[in-house]
Formats: C-alpha cells, structure tokens, sequence
C-alpha cells in the first residue's frame, strides 16, 4: 500500500518531480507534498467543487485524481492562475462585489468562472449560476458571485470586440 | 452648510459606506491560512476509531494490532485520556433542574450515538493513522436504541442516560396573562403540529486542530478552527490542568463557523491529550463525514402551537408546546437547551397580544447532539408563528399584509415587554411592513399569482416577520454559571510612523468583522482606512473578550473599538496640544493631521506626534505622559439584549405534478440598527437567507430506527447551489440602539430567522387552492406530493 513511486509533472510552469504513494490524490499531492494551500478540500468526493484545478487547462476535481494519474501533465492551481495575472479581473471583481467571506470554496470558484469565462460568450445570469453548480458556498447567497462573473463577462466581451452598440 | 455636506463627505467617513474587505485579497489568491494549510514541525496526525453502533456498551478495545503499523506513535482509548482530562457536563445553572451526564473526550464505558470516538490513533501521516484505526478491534454489546423525539419520553422507554433516570434532560413552562380565558373568549382559533428536521452547519472548511504541547515550558498552544479562542483557552486550561497564562489559542482565517465551531468536540478535547502524550504537535482535521457524524446538528423539534383571534384578527393568545430532542448529552458550554428556549420565548415576538403559554420539553435519544446554529430558535418560533398567522389570516378573511398590521407591535408602545419577558429597546415594525410591500411589488404578484392560477401554474407569495436576539448581556450565559464572555476587548495603538494597530478580541470568519473595526477605529481617528492593521484571533496578542457568536461583532465589537479609538484620539490631542501649545479641545484629526478643530488648518501631522512621542519623549513637557496606545473593554449594561427585526417575502412556484419548487424571488427588509458597511450586511443577510431556504427545501440529517446517519456526506445532504437560489433585494431600516454611542446592532441571523417561514408560507400559498397544506420542513418534492394527494 505504502510503496513509492516516481511522478514529475509540470504544476504551474515549474517541473516538479517526488516519489510519492500511489494512493495520494492530486489535492493532497499540491496541499501535502508542494504547498500549494490554495486548493481546498471541502468533501473529497468531488461535490463542493473547492479544489478544482486546471489538468492541461480544463477544470477538474483534485480530490478525485490521483497525483500518480497527473504524470507527465500540466497542472494549474489559483497560485498560478493569480502569478501569471490569467484571472486578475475576476479576482478584482469579486473583491469589489465581496463575493466571498470566509473565503474557502472561493479558490475553486474562481477556477470555475476562469474556466466558464473564457468560453468568451457573454453569459446570462441564468448560465452562470447553472455553471457554478459545481460550486458549493455556504457564506454567501451566489448573488454577489455571479454579478461578478456577469461584470467580467460583460467588461471582457467590450475588451475584445470593438463595441458597436452602447450599453 | 449642514445641507450642503453629506457626512460621508468628510474627510476618513468611512462608517456607513461599502467598503472592500482589505483582508478578501489575500483570500482571492489562495493565500488565505487555514488551520487545514498549517503544519508544524515534527507534526503528528490524529485519527478516530468510531463506534458503529447508536447506543452499545464497551467489552473491550484491543489496540494491539494498531499499535504494530509502522509510523504509528501511539493508540489512545478513552481510560488513557481519562487520566489527563476533567469531565465537562453540559448544564447551565439558570436552566432549573436541567440534566445531563458528564463527558470525557473518548467514550469509556458505552456509546451513545453512532460515529462516537472511542479510541484515537497518532501517526506520522494521516493516511497510516486512518489505516492503523482500522486494525483497533473494539468489542460491544448492543443496547436499545431511542431515536424518535416521543418515543423518548414514554412509559418504559430505554433510559440513556440510567443515572439520570429519564430522558427529559429539561423542561420548561411560561405562562403569562390568562391564555385560557384569552382561548375561550376568542372568535377564531388555529391550530397545527410542525416538523423541522434536524440540519447541520455544513461549514466550507471542516473542524480542524493542532495542538502543540511543549512540556519544558508547560505551555500548550492550540491553533483552532474557531469562533471564539478564548473560551477554549479557559477550557483546555481547566480541563488539562494548565496555568491559563499558558495556554494559547490561535485562531487563522477560519472556512465558516456559523455557530458550529464554538461548541467542546470530543475529538478536539482529544487532541490536546494527544499531543501531552505523543509530546508533539497533533493535527487533527475531520473529513466530510465525519463531520457530518459528529458537528453538531441543530432543529430537531416537534411543536405543537395554536392562535386564538378576535373576529377581526386581533391576536389574543398563544400557546405552543415545543418537544427538541438533543442527542445523548448536552453539548458544553453552552448547553443544547437554549435553542428550546429561544424557541418559546421568540414565539409571537412581532405581536401585541398578552396571554400566552409555552411549554417546552428536551430531550435525550441516540444521536449526536445538537446545539447552537445560526439564529439560533428563530427559523423556528418564526415559521410556527409565521404560519399560523397566516392560517388566521385565511380564516378571518385578511390579507397577510392586513392581519400583520393589525398585530404588530407599533412605535407608540416602545419600550416594549413580551409575554415572554425579552424588553425591545425600539423595533421598526411598521417600517419594514411598509417597505417589503413596495420592495414586492405586492399588489402585482398578487395579480399575477391570481392570472396564473387560471393556467394550472400555482405560485404562491409568503412573508414573515422576525426578531432577533443579538448582543447579549452577561444575562445569557454569564449567570448560568458558564465562562463565556459577555464583554469584548480593544487594545488600539499609535506606531512611530503614524499607523494604526487595532487588536481586538471579536474575530474575522469572512463576515468582514476585520473591515468595520477597521472602518470605526480610521473614522475615528481621522486617518485613512488602509493605515488602520486590525489583528484578531490570538489570545496571546489581542485583549479577553468573548469573540463572534450571537451576532456580536459590530454591537458589541465595533462599540469597543469605537470607545477605544475615541479614547486614543483624546490621547494622541493631549500630547499634540503639549507640542502645539494649544488646547486639547480647540484640535481635531483629519487625513492623519492635527488640525485646529474650527478652521481644518493643518497644524502638524500625526506620524509627528508620534514621532516625538516615542523618540523624543525628552522635549515633551515633564507631566506629558505620551499614551500612544489605549486598552478598553466594554460589556453591554442597558437592556439584556440588543434586538433586531425585519420581515421578509419569498415568491414560489410549485409543479404540482413533481412536487419541485422554484424559488422566483425572495425580499429583506430589516433593521440592524446602525449600518457600518451596507454591501456586508447585504451579504451576511443574503448568505444567512439561502441558509434558511437550504432547511425549508433541501437540508436533513436523516437516520434509521438505529441511528444510523443515512446521509453523512455532501452529495446526499443538499445545500443550497447557485441555481437553486433566487437574487435577494434587500433594503436596511436604521433604528440605532441607545444603548452606544455607535448604536450598531447584529445582522447575522436576520437573514436565516425568516427565509424558512416565508418559504413555508409561500408554498402553503401556492397550493391552498388544491387544498393542499404542508407543515413540515424540509418541504421536500416526496413531501409536497404527499401534501397534494399524489402519493
């Protein structure tokens, strides 16, 4: 149960190799073995979404891989997400909506609106909450979450495509 | 000129604006510091053996076996922890004749409920511990098990707790007035039985610990995932035998408390035991189910209450018998009874009417007990209340609205006694009513209800009006005998470079308690904000005090720090006005300036003060004593309780034909007294009415005739998400509290008190033309069908 084996990986940009148990799950391997506390764990059962992280740049449940599974892979936490300023907006967004509180679940929340953002459609309110589905907060009411979300949305879409119509 | 200029205007006004949470970044990047993320060095790890069965004696624990796995330092059972650790019983004096039996972290000779721990295994890793627990071969005998809320007081019932001789651990009758005559004399009477199912805090972040015993110095530190610090500084002193100068409690950023995370856990008791004996840090962290198994639960009731009217709907009576059934012991410090009697007691609290009679019985039976949770009594004594008004209302011929004005305690009638005996300083019912109404839209909603109903689409509008006790008085738990702080402490200072510090004893958990003292202690001071560095959560560092329940933090917290920073400022003038030859009374401080109080004309600047103060001492005049850091504590002294109210609306619609509801829209208007920061009040009320709305649609702790948790992990327990849950507006009422200068009340329960009554009533509104009525909560899709005929 307990013999160890090699993995290297690249976790946000850096190559990083350990010899760890086969039973160590992702979450556990970036929290336990590298630090990274940013990805949270809420119910290990891949529910509640806090510990969501990017495996080659799509959303997935850390609580529920592997470290092992991430061999040879490229993973992305909110430590990483935050150093190359990829969701400086959101962040800034939700700080100016305080669309959080305690402060948990929001690390994988912030995953998921990275994730559902850039699709790059404008979303609706009504996508947006059925995207943060994934997403368990117990502090908040999602309201504050999502005019967040929609704002960013909004401001990007403005960004990317000259505007041609006022709103 | 007044009219000209807002008072947010002002230079460093920061009380009564949405500012940001400066601590929020640092949670934004996942730098937050929970005592999950802690580790410390040559840190061991705790797991717990757990009993499978709901009530069964103890033959044997053999740990043999666990003790062979390589990593595993050593295998506790509950005699081992017996040894260093005083029992503790869950019992407050001022409750007459309540009962309950000791407790010791493990369990000894039986078990109670099942997922008790009974033995603890200390390892390198967690993983070996959780590995080695299994190999902990523990033998029992089962014993009959009591789980119903009735079942518990009859005749020839199983007695779980033998040396108490009953499973009545308290009971409890007001009377007040003349509720029989009130009864017999009235035109209209309502009756009905409720059910609330049992729910749980569900916290982001599970419970977690480390404790760290050094024994060279006979000194215990404790990094706790929790509310309040320094009743578990004075807990783990006594209970240990440790000098309470010695024992430190931190508590870090904490992943949502909401009452959960201030009760004795057996597990965490536990683990400061551990850590005597390993002589090493020990971390222990629940995992989902296991906090599901062992946080504790909360609303387990049975109340059976009626309303006697006049023909008009004038209310003359009340009486309510309420059955709560606790588990096997009461939870300590704070006992599991005060939500039974805050249920009694809040009963009809919006309302004029005299006569009323509560009865109120709690109970024990094989489950893990329950006690404190967000607002804790309100969702109930306002949804019982809540709905029969409604019934009346349909009974008398009144709209909602009508039969809620007609009752409602007015501004003329203030201050104000209950039946029950709560004294309301000043409330704002009129207003609220008033407000909710236009904020609804009311008449429309009604039309379209009306419209809609002609389609087969049922939907159905519920309002609720609610009081909420906040800011308790030594009265609460102080004389009862607990020592649980009623009072709260601020220690604000002055650095050589012209920054605040302020350390004060309420804590931050998200709510943004670190933001408003921040806001008062820099409005105060007349310095900006991002200059004020507001600590908390350490008993080494910030000053005694009771920290964060009972919505605490801006009443009582914000008064200290506003009271201490006033008192800093008097300083800070004092020894300005020594350098400045002038009178303390003729400066003031502005943008971190000393100015002349009349014109603003800048005379010199605080970091100058300050400067001098501490390095040259020397050029002050000899009787100047340059006081640049101030201590003050402040415990409410007027009336017992600072209360607020409110009222709430929610909107539905149910699909008949599955028994789903959709929650359209949901209403707050509500009066915290002083709002210190608008936009996290919002939240805190938003966030405590989706937790309201998870109990009245989704939220149950389910058991077997066994006891036996049948659904102890999150995805067979709902809470609320994202889609489920309506936009909430919201509008804030300000009736500031006499009794401080600040005036702030609490705003923590306000949202979780009403949701559920508005709910139930919106639902019980949407399908009264089926002839459909539902009184029990969660208002599952099984149940509603059930209500409709359909199964």
């Amino acid at each position: 149960m307990s013999e160890r084996v090699p993995i290297a990986l690249e976790v946000n940009g850096e190559t990083v190799a350990r010899t760890i148990e086969p039973r160590m799950s992702l979450a556990d391997f970036l929290r336990e073995e590298l630090e990274l506390t940013g990805t949270h764990l809420g119910c290990e059962m891949g529910v509640c979404g806090a510990c969501l992280v990017l495996l080659n740049g799509k959303a997935v449940h850390a609580c529920l891989m592997f470290a092992v599974q991430a061999h040879g892979e490229r993973v992305e936490t909110v430590e990483g997400l935050t150093e190359r300023k990829a969701i400086a907006d959101i962040q800034e967004a939700f700080h100016n909506n305080n669309a959080l509180q305690c402060g948990f679940c929001t690390t994988g929340m912030l995953v998921t609106a990275h994730e559902m953002l850039s699709r790059g459609d404008i979303l609706s309110r009504e996508e947006i909450r059925d995207g943060l589905s994934g997403n368990y907060c117990r502090c908040t009411g999602y309201q504050a979450i999502v005019n967040s979300i929609e704002t960013v949305a909004q401001a990007r879409a403005v960004a990317g495509a000259a505007p041609s119509k006022p709103e | 000129m007044e009219k000209t200029l807002n008072k947010l205007d002002r230079p460093n006004s920061y009380i009564g604006r949405s500012v940001t949470r400066p601590n929020a970044k640092r949670l934004l990047t996942g730098k937050g510091r929970y005592v999950t993320d802690m580790k410390l060095p040559r840190m061991l790890y705790a797991a717990f053996v757990r009993s499978p069965y709901a009530h069964a004696k103890i033959l044997s624990v053999d740990t043999s076996a666990a003790l062979e796995v390589e990593g595993v330092h050593l295998v506790a059972t509950g005699e081992d922890l017996a040894k260093l650790c005083k029992p503790w019983v869950g019992t407050l004096d001022h409750f007459h004749n309540m009962k309950s039996t000791p407790q010791l972290p493990l369990a000894t000779d039986k078990v109670v409920w099942a997922g008790q721990a009974v033995a603890a295994v200390v390892a390198r890793s967690r993983a070996i511990a959780e590995d080695a627990a299994e190999l902990v071969n523990v033998e029992y005998e089962e014993l009959p098990v009591v789980t119903d809320i009735d079942a518990a007081r009859e005749e020839g019932a199983a007695i779980i707790n033998p040396e108490l001789g009953t499973n009545v651990s308290f009971a409890l009758k007001l009377e007040s007035g003349d509720v029989e005559a009130a009864f017999k004399d009235s035109a209209v009477v309502v009756e009905e039985t409720f059910r609330f199912g049992r729910h749980t805090a569900v916290t982001m972040e599970p419970r977690a610990i480390i404790a760290d015993y050094n024994a060279a110095e006979e000194q215990l530190t404790v990094y706790h995932a929790t509310q309040t610090p320094y009743q578990f500084q004075d807990l783990y002193s006594r209970h240990y035998g440790i000098a309470e100068s010695r024992v430190r409690v931190v508590a870090p950023d904490i992943g949502g408390s909401f009452g959960m995370k201030l009760h004795v856990y057996h597990e965490d008791m536990a683990v400061v035991g551990l850590s005597m004996m390993a002589g090493r840090p020990v971390k222990y962290t629940a995992d989902r189910m296991e906090s599901f198994l062992s946080d504790i639960h909360a609303r387990d009731h049975r109340v059976h209450a009626s309303l006697a009217a006049d023909a008009s709907g004038s209310i003359l009576g009340m009486k309510v018998d309420d059955v709560t059934a606790i588990g096997a012991f009461s939870s300590f410090p704070r006992t599991s009874v005060v939500e039974g009697n805050q249920v009694v007691r809040l009963m009809g609290a919006p309302y004029r009417f005299r006569n009323y009679r509560g009865d109120l019985n709690v109970v024990f039976q094989n489950k893990v007990q329950t006690s404190q949770y967000r607002a804790v009594g309100h969702p109930i004594a306002c949804a019982v209340t809540e709905a029969l008004m409604d019934d009346m209302a349909r009974r008398v011929g009144l709209d909602p609205f009508e039969i809620r004005r007609r009752n409602i305690i007015t501004q003329d009638m203030y201050p104000y006694t209950s039946p029950t005996g709560y004294k309301f300083e000043r409330l704002s019912h009129e207003e609220c009513l008033k407000n909710l109404h236009d904020m609804m839209d009311y008449p429309r909603l009604v039309k379209e209800q009306r419209d809609l109903r002609e389609k087969g689409i049922y939907r159905g509008i519920g309002i609720a009006m609610f009081v909420e006790i906040t800011n308790p008085s030594p009265a609460f738990y102080g004389v009862g005998g607990a020592r649980i702080s009623s009072q709260d402490g601020a220690i604000v200072k002055i650095t050589p470079s012209g920054e605040v510090q302020c350390l004060i004893s309420v804590g931050e958990h998200g709510q943004g308690t670190e933001t408003i003292v921040g806001q008062i202690v820099a409005e105060n001071l007349g310095v900006d904000r991002e200059t004020v560095r507001v600590i908390t959560g350490d008993t080494d560092v910030t000053p005694q005090g009771g920290a964060n329940w009972a919505c605490r933090g801006a009443g009582i917290g914000g008064e200290t720090a506003f009271q201490a920073a006033k008192k800093l400022k008097e300083n800070v003038l004092h020894v300005a006005g020594a350098i400045l030859q002038a009178k303390p009374a003729d400066l003031d401080m502005q943008n971190a300036q000393i100015v002349d109080a009349a014109t603003g004309n800048i005379r010199m600047s605080l970091a100058d003060v300050a400067r001098i103060s501490y390095y040259r001492s020397d050029t002050l005049p000899s009787d100047i004593s340059p006081q640049l850091t101030v201590a003050h504590h402040y415990s409410p002294r007027g009336y017992p309780f600072a209360f607020t109210n409110g009222v709430q609306g929610c909107h539905v619609e149910v699909d008949v034909e599955t028994g789903f509801t959709k929650i359209l829209g949901m209403w707050v208007a509500e009066d915290c007294g002083r709002v210190i920061n608008p936009m996290l009040v919002d939240e805190q009320v938003r966030g405590g009415a989706i937790q309201g709305l998870g109990a009245a649609f989704f939220e149950e702790c389910r058991y077997s005739e066994t006891g036996q948790l049948e659904n102890g992990s999150l995805a067979d327990y709902l809470v609320p998400m994202a889609l489920e849950m309506p936009d909430i507006k919201i509008m804030h009422i300000e009736t500031p509290t006499r009794d401080t200068e600040l005036g702030a009340k609490g705003c923590g329960e306000a949202g979780t008190a009403a949701s559920s009554a508005a709910a139930i009533n919106a639902v019980n509104d949407a399908i009264a033309p089926l002839g459909a009525h539902v009184s029990q909560i969660p208002m599952t899709p099984q149940r509603l069908l059930r209500a409709l005929g359909h199964a």
